[in-house]
């Protein structure tokens, strides 16, 4: 970075922390201004792996585009088509069978789970643990077996549809998810014995990274980032969609502010979904899967936004149509990129190995950063 | 003398590929995986195939780079390796040389381990590797310390500083056992402090993947590579060779009190398979370490060394030497 | 009381890595919770469910005849131009023209598996197939023409 190093202080280096870097996690590209260990300045550098999803779809039709959106944050890509289908079916004024809320709302959650599993191991990987990484595994193995039943994918699934779910969910369905929830609530408590009792765990991350509740909603950060903070932004809870208002659940709050809080909320969060498939998996109820939806979907001239919960934050797809088969314009609010912009601030005079901690604690998944 | 030094030399090379071998077992069944099984029965043939890879991989010099110290550092940490190597005791009549100061020469040279780290972080013109070689610089110096103090404990003790002295001194019973509670605090200490002086996990600072992609030598490829990192697990077999020397009782077999019996069923192990079972134990107990916990942060990692683990072991070397000199120890 | 204090915190300290260094031994001595799937050799016992999309097929029947009348509705369903449909007009026994596929035309290497031709197809003319080793040295093999060599028109389907 040429023209950044006139702008140093006298003992200052500047690292380029990717695109390949073993601690981004994928593409991302920081530059970092060190000054021996603690680090004075995080910039962010994007493009690397843009692809322009959102001018993509708009050459899609409303049918084609939603599994586009799978290859943004492919670790909640179900809950990506989710907000995509919610919100074409916003402007058709679509009834979804309650059966198929039912359906979206537990491949949701259990995405959700997948996508936090994957969290937890990733992020003791960046601590320097490689042993949680390949135990984190084993349980969300048997998520995307589930998947790759249902949804006939193991990760980008394209399941959800404008009016319901493309297909019936398997008749094991129902089993193979009981057994998970006991294979998970089996395993839950050696997350604790292998990484967050563990002092060299917690040393590492109370008290750094810390992120005020004011600094979080200035920067926009959403989802557990934000929670952490002790901000209440569950979208889930604050706009529910589907069956969200019916289901008995706790949004996961902490006060800390710092990685660990960040940590704990995650940590949490995934014995919320599964109480929420505990209260779903023996309720499905009997009906169609998919609404009867025209073969061409055209949406009437207008704007129109539909907001979710990813397992990272707030995901919002706002549609402009001027009446045709295709978008005019699709822009996607999409969680990592606004709590990466609280990088920076949260990295600031800490040491270079606190830097890959918080990272990791704010779950940076790239495509969906850099679209 | 000279086909025992070319015993040693092949047993170096031979401990390269044991101890790569036994980490990647031992990492995959605790990451319950298979581990290597391609290479050989059971995969057991992965290391040398690894090796050959290497060999035969084009050895780089970075353009920026001090080319004379960028290709003398991985020599360096391969020599000091082998130096280490001389006054141990494999077994009751196998010692290279017998050497009157064999512990203080151990910890004098096993030092000199850092320059190495410190030129190839240094020469490469990198500033991972720069960052790296630094970090391994503050580890290296302050562990050696709590490292020296629990060596201390047990030359009070045995009253010698000659490694076959020292074990002999352990011929009715180990230092672990004989020396109550302090002994087995600084044995905790030694193991402590030889995996950061290792720079093992979680002490890796100096390599630490996620932070500094590969440290001291992310520059290196091919062969100098490979020395690098066959330096890294002959000090570790020499670290643990020398834990067994001193707490364990080198080749010494395992008796108990009167039991004439089972004390002479004891007897009937070679001495070497002594020696090296109890190495091994403590090899596995380092690389147990290694997968399990995550890496310290840097300032984390002095804390430890200076408010920790060196005030204890200060405290417990005047408690082992009152312990000496008042003969409380069996 | 220091001192105390500075003791406790080593010990809770020390248990935490302990009960940590448990469960890894534990791992290390029990086998069977061995997860890892050794694919090129297991591939014989491997089981896909039977929605598992791996490639777009055309079913054929024992007589060589498919179903597919050559609609394109597969190929305006899908997002990235993977079908390809290539018509022409067979001469029915009646002398009348009637149009018929001749090459339906399947780009495997742009397929991102998303079904919408499947569901599009109005005749249920493809269907997704379990296969998965899709590598191949040559490009040019990923472009596949599924429709079986002289097959036709099943009678009936229109």
């Amino acid at each position: 970075m040429v023209e950044e190093i006139g702008s140093t202080a006298a003992g200052d280096i500047i690292i380029n922390v990717g695109p390949q870097h073993p601690a981004t996690h994928g593409v991302l590209h920081l530059v970092i201004t060190i000054n021996g260990e603690t680090i004075q300045k995080v910039e962010p550098h994007l493009g690397y792996i843009h692809r322009s999803i959102e001018k993509m779809c708009e050459s899609l039709t409303y049918r084609q585009f939603i599994y586009v959106t799978s290859r943004m944050d492919y670790l909640s890509s179900h809950i990506n088509n989710h907000a995509c289908a919610l919100c074409v079916e916003k402007g058709l004024q679509i009834e979804v069978p309650s059966r198929a809320q039912v359906i979206r709302v537990l491949m949701d959650e259990l995405t959700r789970i997948a996508s936090h599993e994957l969290w937890w191991g990733a992020m003791a990987m960046d601590l320097g643990a490689f042993t949680p990484f390949f135990h984190a595994f084993r349980e969300r193995e048997a998520i995307n077996d589930i998947m790759e039943e249902t949804c006939g994918a193991r990760l980008t699934m394209n399941y959800m549809v404008p009016g319901g779910v493309m297909q019936d969910i398997h008749p094991n369905f129902q089993s193979r998810v009981k057994e998970f929830i006991a294979l998970f609530k089996s395993k839950v408590s050696e997350y604790n014995e292998l990484v967050t009792g563990n002092i060299i765990f917690q040393n590492r991350m109370k008290g750094v990274g810390n992120l005020s509740a004011a600094d979080a909603i200035s920067f926009g950060c959403t989802g557990p980032t934000a929670r952490g903070s002790g901000v209440s932004c569950d979208i889930r809870k604050l706009y529910p969609y589907e069956i969200y208002d019916t289901l008995n659940f706790e949004e996961i709050l902490e006060t800390g502010g710092d990685s660990f809080a960040r940590y704990m909320v995650r940590v949490r969060e995934m014995s919320q979904s599964i109480s929420i498939i505990e209260q779903l998996i023996d309720n499905i109820p009997e009906g169609d899967f998919q609404a009867k939806t025209k073969a061409v979907l055209k949406l009437p001239k207008g704007e129109f936004y539909q907001r979710v919960e990813t397992a990272r934050g707030e995901f919002g797809v706002y549609i402009v149509s001027e009446g045709g088969t295709t978008p005019y314009r699709i822009k996607y609010r999409s969680p990592g990129f606004s709590n990466l912009s609280a990088l920076d601030h949260m990295a600031r005079g800490s040491k270079l190995g606190d830097l890959v901690a918080m990272m990791g604690t704010l779950d940076l998944v790239i495509p969906d950063i850099d679209r | 003398m000279v086909i025992a030094g070319i015993a040693v030399i092949t047993l170096f090379a031979l401990l390269g590929l044991v101890l790569v071998l036994m980490e990647r077992r031992v990492a995959a069944w605790i990451q319950i995986r298979l581990g290597p099984n391609r290479v050989g029965p059971g995969g057991m043939l992965q290391s040398l195939a690894d090796t050959l890879k290497l060999l035969v991989k084009e050895g780089m010099t970075p353009d920026g780079a001090d080319k004379f110290l960028f290709n003398l550092a991985p020599f360096i940490a391969m020599m000091v390796a082998m130096l280490l190597m001389a006054p141990i005791a494999f077994a009751s009549d196998f010692q290279l040389w017998n050497l009157n100061i064999g512990v203080l020469y151990v910890t004098a040279i096993s030092s000199l381990m850092v320059i190495s780290i410190l030129m190839a972080g240094w020469a490469s013109n990198n500033k991972y590797s720069l960052m790296g070689a630094m970090r391994s610089g503050a580890q290296i110096v302050s562990y050696e310390l709590s490292a020296g103090l629990s060596i201390m404990s047990i030359v009070v003790l045995s009253g010698s500083l000659n490694l076959n002295e020292i074990i002999l001194s352990q011929a009715d019973g180990w230092w672990i056992f004989k020396g109550h509670i302090p002994v087995v605090i600084a044995f905790i200490i030694f193991i402590i402090a030889v995996t950061a002086e290792t720079n093992r996990a979680p002490f890796d600072l100096a390599e630490a993947e996620s932070e500094l992609t590969a440290g001291f030598h992310t520059e290196y490829s091919g062969m100098k590579f490979a020395l690098f990192f066959l330096a890294e697990y002959i000090n570790v077999f020499i670290v643990c060779a020398i834990g067994a020397t001193l707490f364990l009782g080198g080749w010494m077999p395992f008796h108990i009190g009167h039991w004439q019996a089972f004390n002479h069923v004891m007897d009937f192990i070679p001495s070497s398979i002594w020696f090296f079972g109890k190495t091994f134990f403590l090899i596995f107990l380092i690389m147990w370490f290694r997968w399990t916990f995550p890496r310290l942060r840097i300032d984390q990692l002095l804390d430890l060394e200076w408010k920790y683990l060196l005030p204890i072991s200060m405290f417990n070397v005047l408690l082992i030497t009152l312990m000496a000199i008042l003969g409380w120890h069996f | 009381m220091f001192i105390l204090k500075y003791i406790k915190e080593v010990f809770s300290g020390l248990k935490s890595l302990a009960v940590g260094l448990r469960r890894t031994l534990y791992y290390f001595s029990h086998h069977k919770e061995i997860i890892t799937q050794q694919y090129p050799d297991n591939r014989d016992t491997l089981v896909f469910p039977d929605r598992f999309k791996g490639e777009v097929v055309m079913v054929h029947d024992d007589n060589n005849e498919h179903a597919c009348t050559g609609c394109t509705a597969c190929e305006l369903a899908c997002p990235n131009a993977t079908i390809k449909i290539i018509t022409k007009f067979d001469i029915t026994p009646e002398g009348k023209k009637k149009k018929a596929i001749d090459k339906f035309v399947y780009h495997l290497e742009l397929c991102t598996m998303c079904n919408l031709c499947v569901v599009a197809c109005p005749t249920d003319a493809i269907k997704m197939a379990q296969t998965f080793e899709h590598s191949v040295f040559n490009r040019a093999e990923l472009t596949k023409v599924l429709n079986k060599p002289d097959s036709k028109i099943r009678e009936g389907v229109e």
